[in-house]
């Protein structure tokens, strides 16, 4: 008797923009004129911040900070298909999915000083703590998402997360249980190729990250993380998918992790110039202002002027939380539960 | 003799061992190419190779639990999990199957791991990077847990975790990697797991530490004339030394980063309580952390015990 093939998946892979600047437009999401000066302008800030943080890293004053540079795509182009009702359940290097949605830039260097403070989500924003612990908050995403479903909200859920966190256990748990509970949850993986020294190859077998979705009921799709019109595509299709009863999808977003893992890293000691060099080639930014100009969106003037505007707006974040009083030893003790023990009242007293 | 850091003094151990026992293996992330992000490992893979130097996915459960099946198959390995803040994801896979393999088949299967792992505040480093929660892995009969304070004792007890027949966690106060030399001798030395060590003598009081705690703790007592424990081990700790001292002293103070409830000086207290109350002539003191969350950078000052500290508590009970 034969063996009868009893299923067969097939991982797509989305690209629009190319690396000189040419559309697919058949594939071309709706998006405006001002909508993709909007794009170009967030991804412009990111890397503008990036690029400070570090510097005020090497100056001392910023604690260990993880670069995002190269994957300013993935992130705007995501973040740009989000409602404000969404929420958005963050790793620890998604920097400019928060400025895209509004996150005051102050509080982002507050938290990478070493301030909880600048944890704190602004009320009209739906976004958990950063997370540090690789992985571990997929499951919250399911849960948010569950609760979602449960009150019948018309809301979505992300969970970003990195190449790495597809091998623990977490991942496997809440990838299963979404999609078992066909739930309103999309995860967004920024595949950029390195979870410190290992190399995705290095972390899985699996061809792509995109088919492990297949495994747990729903669907995968891998797409350009550099191209911001095909995260964007792809984000907006999931989302509306989620909000829509359709259940999860994963969305491998392919990009390059163009710095050091931290400012504690070195990733010269694992990786060549070459690679590097070759991913300098698919910037992101890079290829998004090649496209504007074919369509006359860019001008030295305007590239110029919205470098300024990414300075001045980091300059005046960097003023705001420098300015801020330091914290006090009371606020240890403040957010450790709503009602202190009588020990922890007695410690908060005597420091 | 060279004088070495913690990290080469570590690094220097896992050489000698592997040398020695190729059951010895090593497995973690970022361990081979990259050394390990403190680069305790450096120079391993190119001397061992990938076999016995192996780089994992990131997957802290299915490190500690691969080494657990290494170590019922008759290798020894070594798992480094790279912050004490991600061991947690691997707690069930330590407490449900190495901590009890050896009873729960009668010792037909042991369970010779050790599981290396940074510990402990004071390098300003994000969340979840400054753990002190040792006493959660008191708790589990079956593992033995290990705290050196110094380069020696770093190679020592290292040296004798990968011998022990049964699981040990080996806690490495991130702060100290590269804070202290001291000499370490090359070849074999090892420092017994369970016991403590009396590092100063005194008359007046029993000051009882671990890890980094300790050098602040030398630092704290200056003219008191202060007897200094370290424990090195905490499970099972040398309760025999404590008791000797505190007979002798009457007084005592327990040093430690982990938050004050539940915290492992309480064992320790309680058992001074249990054995040896008739010699106190004061009250136990603690000087800990407080009980809120390991905060950030900015706070962290505030959080750890500082030598200010030490000695209003070594005043207090002095004065009692
Ligand atoms: C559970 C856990 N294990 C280990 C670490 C240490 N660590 C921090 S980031 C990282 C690599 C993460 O790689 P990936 O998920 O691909 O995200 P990326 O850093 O590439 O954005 C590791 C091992 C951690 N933070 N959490």
């Amino acid at each position: 008797m034969p063996e009868d093939i009893i299923s067969t998946y097939a991982v797509k892979r989305l690209h629009i923009l190319d690396e000189s600047g040419i559309v697919d437009d058949a594939l071309m999401p709706a998006v405006t004129e001002s909508d993709i000066r909007r794009m170009y302008e967030l991804m412009v800030l990111a890397r503008t911040f990036d690029e400070r943080a570090l510097a005020l890293q090497r100056e001392g004053r910023l604690g260990t900070y993880p670069p995002i540079m190269g994957q300013e795509a993935a992130q705007v182009g995501s973040a740009f298909a989000l409602h404000p009702t969404d929420w958005v359940i963050p790793s620890f290097r998604e920097m400019a999915v928060h400025f895209t949605l509004g996150y005051p830039i102050h509080l982002m260097l507050q938290y990478w000083g070493g301030d909880e403070r600048g944890q704190r989500t602004p009320d009209n924003l739906n976004i958990l703590p950063i997370c540090v612990s690789v992985g571990t908050h997929i499951p919250h995403a399911v849960g948010v998402a569950m609760a979602a479903k449960y009150r019948r909200d018309p809301v979505a859920v992300v969970a970003y997360f990195g190449d790495g966190a597809t091998s623990k256990g977490e991942f496997h748990e809440g990838f299963n249980m979404a999609g078992l509970f066909r739930l309103p949850v999309v995860f967004i993986c920024q595949n950029n190729q390195w979870a410190i020294s290992i190399p995705v190859q290095g972390q899985t077998a699996s061809a792509t990250l995109a088919q492990k979705a297949f495994a747990y009921g729903f669907e995968g799709v891998q797409v350009d993380g550099n191209d911001v019109f095909a995260v964007y595509r792809a984000a907006s299709e999931a989302l509306d998918k989620a909000r829509s009863g359709g259940g999860p999808t994963f969305i491998e977003c392919l990009t390059y992790r163009m710095a050091d893992h931290t400012t504690s890293d070195d990733a010269s000691r694992y990786r060549s110039p070459e690679e590097v060099a070759s991913w300098r080639g698919k910037d992101p930014i890079l290829r998004l202002e090649r496209f504007m100009a074919s369509r006359g969106l860019m001008s030295d003037e305007y590239a110029r002027d919205v470098k300024q505007r990414a300075a001045d707006t980091i300059d005046e974040a960097v003023r705001a939380e420098e300015a801020a009083p330091p914290p006090t030893a009371a606020d240890m003790f403040d957010h450790a539960c709503a009602t202190l023990g009588q020990r922890q009242a007695a410690q908060r007293k005597e420091l | 003799m060279p004088l070495l850091n913690m990290v080469q003094a570590i690094n220097l151990a896992l050489n000698e061992e592997m040398e020695r026992d190729d059951r010895v293996v090593l497995l973690g992330e970022d361990v081979g190419r990259d050394g390990g992000v403190f680069r305790i490992t450096e120079g391993l893979l190119e001397r061992f190779g990938s076999e016995r130097l192996i780089d994992t996915p990131l997957s802290e459960s299915a490190i500690v639990g691969a080494a657990i099946g290494m170590a019922v198959y008759g290798l020894r390995p070594i798992a480094e999990i790279q912050f004490m803040g991600f061991l947690y994801a691997a707690f069930d896979q330590l407490f449900t199957h190495a901590a009890r393999l050896r009873s729960r088949s009668r010792s037909r299967y042991t369970c010779p791991l050790v599981v290396r792992t940074p510990y402990g505040g004071g390098i300003k480093a994000p969340e979840m990077h400054e753990e002190s929660t040792e006493a959660f892995f008191c708790h589990m009969p079956g593992v033995k847990v290990v705290v050196p304070s110094g380069p020696y004792t770093a190679k020592g007890l290292l040296t004798a975790a990968i011998r022990d027949p049964d699981p040990v966690l080996f806690l490495e106060p991130t702060r100290l990697y590269r804070l202290i030399r001291e000499e370490v001798p090359a070849g074999d030395y090892i420092v017994p797991l369970g016991r403590a060590q009396v590092v100063r003598e005194g008359d007046d009081v029993t000051l009882i530490a671990w890890g980094s705690m300790l050098e602040w703790v030398l630092k704290a007592v200056g003219e008191y004339s202060a007897e200094v424990i370290d424990l090195l081990t905490l499970n099972p700790f040398d309760a025999e030394t404590v008791l000797a001292s505190v007979r002798k002293t009457g007084r005592v103070v327990i040093v430690h980063e982990a938050v004050k409830s539940c915290g492992f000086g309480a064992e320790i207290a309680a058992t001074i309580a249990e054995e040896a109350i008739l010699h106190l002539r004061g009250p136990i003191l603690r000087v800990t952390a407080p009980d809120v969350t390991v905060p950030l950078a900015k706070l962290l000052d505030h959080y750890l015990p500082s030598a200010e500290r030490i000695r209003a508590a070594l005043d207090e009970v002095l004065q009692y």
